[in-house]
């Protein structure tokens, strides 16, 4: 008979629950948009012919270019095909916040005080990393 | 054992001879249709997205089989013979490296083997150091930027080379950081059937060392296992299966902070983005597939002198030389 493996703790099984089941969501998003954008089911903001001028230029030079806008602009432009690609990835890249803050109601029943703080904090830089106010538009 | 051998060298030579070809597409592509390369890729928008695709299988496989990071592949390799501006490479190379580890963290946490309780005090150092580091990378000049990632490539190079582990290091006390916060664990060591207990040491100068581990991978979009492995097992002291699979753990952190800041500034196009992150999921499931019959060190040896050629083209691109 082998050893009984130690159990994971509460909260990092439940990390990992949300962390699976939003990563399988996020990823079939990805394909599916991508499938919908490539394929000319939407139509692109930026034509796919002319992504190629726009891919050897600094990030600078396409926003100037291409007079597309930073930040959350896509949001507002969802009907295109390009923009809506940008809905999976950003639900990807929020993934971590959720996990953090599902956590947090378990820390604090163990009154985990120190990790409940470096997570409140963590959510923070996140949610200011995601928000733009950090800058947006290139060089 | 004769079978075994030719397999390996098989398999070796069609991975080798498979990336130089699509490594040379391009250029065969941009001859055979008489165009110089930007008039070809005008006309077939779909191209490079489809070489994206397959070269970033190719990597998957081989950062699977030489047990690195994809994202330290993917940036200097596409930066440097893929005619993308590295500002769009980095930008996709965190999102490559953030969807691999959002795939691999639910199963790493489930068996133990990343520990939470341990990423948590390193992720919050290393994804806020991240976005300075993206905003940087942004700011600088891109030979400057170019330049520098074609150091840290040869650096990590030489470190691949030189690469040390420690399979249980010896902590004989923990410090008093890591006690105050409880990181310390146990895990199931199927090899020996047995349970490991662990803790680790020197944590205020491994959280100083994630402070440069943050900034670099915001700076070159690459991923940060090459540095967060030996910083977690042999500075702090963690077995060398706890660090690997926590360092793919805490890349999902570091690098969401920092692909924000990309997506924020508008350095993530999804024509690259989607076939990558598709190409180099679906290569490291074929890679974790023909690992248990294949020759990790060929591979490796394949991985290290690729690296090599793209640190010192991008090293040399940056000064203007290559």
């Amino acid at each position: 008979m082998g050893t009984l493996k130690p159990k994971v703790s509460k909260e990092q099984l439940l990390y990992a629950n949300i962390l699976n089941a939003g990563m399988l969501v996020g990823l079939a998003g990805l394909l599916v948009t991508f499938v919908l954008y490539a394929t000319g089911i939407l139509k692109p903001f930026i034509p796919l012919e002319k992504i190629p001028q726009y891919w050897v230029l600094s990030v600078h030079e396409y926003l100037e270019e291409s007079r597309i806008s930073a930040g959350w602009a896509w949001f507002g432009n969802l009907e295109f095909g390009d923009m809506l690609n940008f809905l999976p990835i950003a639900f990807l890249s929020l993934l971590t916040i959720v996990c953090y803050l599902s956590i947090l109601p378990e820390l604090a029943k163990n009154k985990d005080r120190a990790y409940m703080v470096i997570c409140i904090l963590e959510v923070l830089v996140l949610l200011v990393a995601a928000s733009g106010i950090l800058g947006t538009g290139g060089h | 054992m004769q079978d075994n051998k030719i397999s390996h060298k098989v398999l070796f030579l069609t991975l080798a001879i498979c990336l130089i070809f699509v490594l040379a597409a391009p250029y065969l592509f941009a001859s055979n249709t008489g165009n110089s390369s930007e008039a070809g890729i005008q006309s077939n928008w779909w191209f490079y997205p489809l070489i994206l695709l397959v070269l970033s299988f190719l990597l998957g496989v081989f950062a699977v089989l030489a047990g690195v990071g994809g994202g330290v592949l993917y940036v200097p390799i596409v930066s440097g013979f893929l005619p993308f501006h590295l500002d769009f490479v980095r930008g996709a190379g965190l999102i490559v490296a953030l969807a691999g580890a959002l795939a691999a963290g639910p199963g790493l946490l489930k068996a133990g083997m990343a520990n939470l309780r341990l990423a948590i005090p390193m992720a919050l150092i290393a994804s806020t150091c991240a976005i300075a580091g993206a905003m940087i990378g942004l700011a600088l000049p891109t030979n400057l930027v170019q330049t520098l990632l074609g150091a840290t490539i040869l650096g990590i190079v030489i470190l691949m080379l030189r690469a040390k582990k420690s399979v249980f290091p010896n902590v004989p006390k923990p410090d008093a950081l890591s006690q105050t916060l409880k990181i310390m664990g146990v895990y199931h060591e199927p090899s020996l059937d047995k349970n490991i207990d662990w803790q680790i040491h020197r944590t205020p100068v491994g959280l100083g060392l994630f402070v440069i581990i943050g900034l670099m991978a915001g700076m070159f979009g690459l991923g940060a296992g090459w540095a967060n492995v030996p910083v977690l097992n042999l500075v702090m002291g963690a077995p060398i299966k706890i660090s690997v699979a926590t360092s793919k753990f805490l890349l999902s952190i570091t690098d969401t902070s920092a692909a924000w800041i990309y997506l924020n500034n508008g350095a993530v196009l999804p024509l690259m983005v989607v076939p990558s992150v598709v190409g180099i999921m679906l290569g490291s499931f074929i890679g974790v597939k023909i690992l248990g019959f294949t020759k990790p060190s060929l591979i490796r040896i394949l991985v290290i002198v690729v690296l090599a050629i793209a640190g010192g083209k991008a090293f040399l691109k940056g000064l203007g030389i290559g």
